[in-house]
């Protein structure tokens, strides 16, 4: 989960000649792993370093003061309720590599639990049906963004503000007098946030892990071997073990905890899996190339023949998609679709997790695994809070002060990009 | 420089409302041969590079392929004929590396996804068959020095395997030694065989690798001037006009009357 654009891949002695004086060589070993980070550190080039500290500070500063922050059970409830504002912050973070902001996200999560709940319960039509129709409505309000956005020239932040309160006036329309449907009883929207998978079964968590583990090391492996073959610089197999290693202590630390609990949840599974795809379109396809080249360069995109219009509009799809399956398992969580889902502070918490994950609010730079890592910590920071009974005004003011802290990271990061561009 | 030109303008013309921008305009460029164009602001240099590279079609006149009548109309054309065109700024992304920037719009795939190895494999190949010294090809275009970034670009136009590049003003905004660079580069490009259309205000450039002047000024040809005969200060009063004032008309009526 290191950046990988920023890894100088480190050439053989003997493929000398590819490799110019300038450029600084990570040495061989340990030392050279340790001299490398020094200099990142020192360029302020600190990838995801900073989440993963913050984690581990919020972690053992919970864990002191309540003395349970780290039980299975509570860890377990974060897993659970990151998927839902995760899930928008993986939208946002589409949006934020154009360099663009959609504010409407929380409206159109809320407006998609509005449909899917009304549709299912109050008109009795087919729960999977009305969940599809919901993510589809609101896809096309996201065409309809992207459209005044990337043809009439209209600016993101004004468009989606002006959603921002369209949408949430449809939410309360659709929605009728009573003002909150609950969901259908053990329906399929109820069990998106409390089935277990295998009810429980302490086999699929293992599975997942493992599998997850397995599927890392075999495609670095492989890409490995593949560069090699070709006469690339390849990564050396120790740093792969390195990395998997990594990997697996985390994987199987989770998988533990959670099996500690009651296994294996679909919200996550669900915000996994919606990561892992989102991260390999936007790393290993055409498309996402596409939108990191509008991001980095609107003018350079378009004479490389790219159809920034039909970029733009897509990631506005795309983005709105994600709110509205990330609106879903909101309603999911509490039972119901009420005038206030999407409301309050999801909007902003999904924004600074995206940036706080490590996705440049300046475009064309982040992934959505930044989504994950950002979420964690709101979520730990929420949790933790309010396990010390800690006042909601304060709580907006730590988690302000976190996104604060996050978007400094970002411009320093950034200035210290461009000196380094000499 | 035998033979019939890669690409031949005979008799462009092009308005934009009232404004004759070119008039009756001539410009033959042969495979392995530089042509420098260039002429005052205002001549029409870019729009007649534009013409060739399909932004603005021409409203009269032909222009020739390897002999053969073709329209450009669209960006496009030009492009599947074999135009390349390196425009003098906002060519790269700066987020993306180098083997991204030079791939950008037209990415080697491989079971339906990116095949960075195949890419990155190519562009080393590119970057050495032309003597680019580029620290390493994943570092992203923001790290580059301008001179770099120049070179990048020209190297990006020749993934397509063109057979004209047009170089809009490639020095400008460029050190002593970026400009050696990417002046280096351009003969490597006509050595490869390559027809190259150099815009240029500095005349040290256009004299140091370009084979053939095309002045214009005013939107019409104002001479073809073989680089290796002619003066600095011939190239200069032909930009100028300065070839045509009072006393060369006077000469140039003598010369008729004596006849």
């Amino acid at each position: 989960m290191t950046t990988d654009q920023t890894t100088t891949p480190a050439a053989p002695a003997d493929a000398a000649p590819a490799v110019d004086p300038r450029l600084l060589v990570r040495e061989a070993g340990l030392a050279g792993y340790v001299a490398e980070f020094k200099r990142k550190m020192k360029n302020g080039d600190l990838g995801s370093v900073p989440v993963v500290l913050g984690l581990i500070l919020i972690g053992a500063i919970f864990q002191g003061i309540t003395g349970d922050f780290l039980n299975a059970d509570i860890l377990t409830n974060i897993t659970k309720w990151i998927a839902g504002p995760g899930l928008i912050a993986v939208g946002i973070v589409f949006v934020l590599l154009l360099g663009e902001i959609d504010l409407s996200l929380g409206s159109v999560a809320g407006v998609s639990a509005a449909i899917a709940a009304v549709l299912s319960a109050r008109s009795g039509y087919n729960e999977w049906l009305s969940c599809l129709i919901a993510v589809a409505a609101a896809v096309a309000i996201g065409a309809l963004h992207g459209f005044f956005f990337a043809k009439i020239g209209v600016p993101a932040f004004v468009v989606t503000l002006a959603g921002l309160l369209a949408w949430s006036g449809l939410q309360q329309y659709v929605l009728g007098d009573k003002g909150t449907v609950n969901v259908v009883n053990d329906g399929v929207l109820a069990n998106l946030d409390t089935y277990f998978l295998g009810d429980g079964d302490i086999a699929y968590t293992w599975g997942l892990a493992v599998l997850g583990i397995a599927l890392f090391a075999a495609g670095q492996l492989l890409d490995a071997r593949r560069r090699a073959a070709a006469g690339l610089a390849a990564r050396p197999t120790s740093e792969i073990a390195l990395r998997t290693g990594v990997l697996a202590a985390i994987a199987l630390t989770a998988a533990y905890m959670l099996n500690q609990d009651r296994g294996l949840p679909l919200p996550l599974v669900v915000f996994l899996g919606v990561v892992v795809i989102t991260d390999f379109v936007l790393r290993r396809t055409s498309y996402g190339r596409q939108i990191f080249a509008v991001g980095g360069g609107v003018e350079a995109a378009r004479r490389a023949g790219i159809n920034v219009a039909w970029v733009r509009i897509s990631v506005f799809m795309i983005s709105a998609g994600m709110a509205a399956l990330g609106g879903l398992f909101i309603a999911s969580q509490q039972g119901s679709a009420d005038k206030l889902l999407g409301g309050g502070n999801v909007l902003m918490n999904s924004i600074a997790a995206a940036v706080i994950g490590g996705t440049s609010l300046f475009g064309g730079r982040g992934k959505t695994w930044s989504a994950l890592l950002g979420i964690l910590v709101i979520q730990s920071i929420i949790t933790g809070l309010d396990l010390v009974h800690v006042d909601q005004a304060i709580q907006y003011m730590i988690t302000g002060a976190v996104l604060l802290a996050a978007v400094v990271l970002d411009s320093v990061s950034r200035r210290t990009r461009k000196t380094a561009a000499r | 420089m035998t033979g019939a030109p890669v690409l031949a303008l005979r008799g462009v013309s092009k308005r934009f409302g009232a404004v004759q921008a070119l008039t009756d305009v001539h410009l033959e460029v042969h495979a392995g041969e530089v042509v420098a164009l260039v002429g005052d602001n205002g001549a029409g240099k870019s729009t007649l590079v534009k013409t060739i590279a399909g932004v603005h079609p021409i409203d009269e006149g032909t222009i020739e392929w390897e002999g053969q009548s073709v329209t450009i109309g669209r960006p496009h054309d030009a492009q599947a004929l074999g135009v390349a065109t390196v425009y003098q700024d906002l060519a790269l992304c700066d987020n993306l590396d180098v083997v991204g920037n030079l791939f950008l719009g037209r990415e080697l795939r491989r079971f339906g996804t990116l095949d960075e190895v195949a890419m990155e494999k190519r562009a080393r190949e590119l970057l050495d068959t032309l003597s680019i010294r580029i620290p390493s090809v994943r570092i992203p275009i923001a790290a580059l020095s301008g001179g770099q970034r120049q070179v990048v670009a020209i190297a990006r136009a020749l993934v397509g395997d063109p057979k004209i590049v047009i170089l809009d003003e490639p020095t400008a905004a460029l050190g002593v030694e970026q400009t050696a660079q990417v002046l280096d580069l351009v003969e490597r490009l006509r050595d490869r065989g390559l027809g190259v259309i150099l815009i240029s205000h500095n005349m040290a450039d256009v004299k140091a690798v370009a084979d053939t002047v095309a002045v214009l000024r005013l939107g019409r040809n104002n001479g073809v001037f073989e680089v290796a005969n002619t003066s600095h200060e011939e190239i200069i009063s032909a930009i100028t006009g300065a070839t045509e004032n009072a006393v060369t008309r006077r000469q140039a009526r003598l010369a008729e009357d004596a006849k």
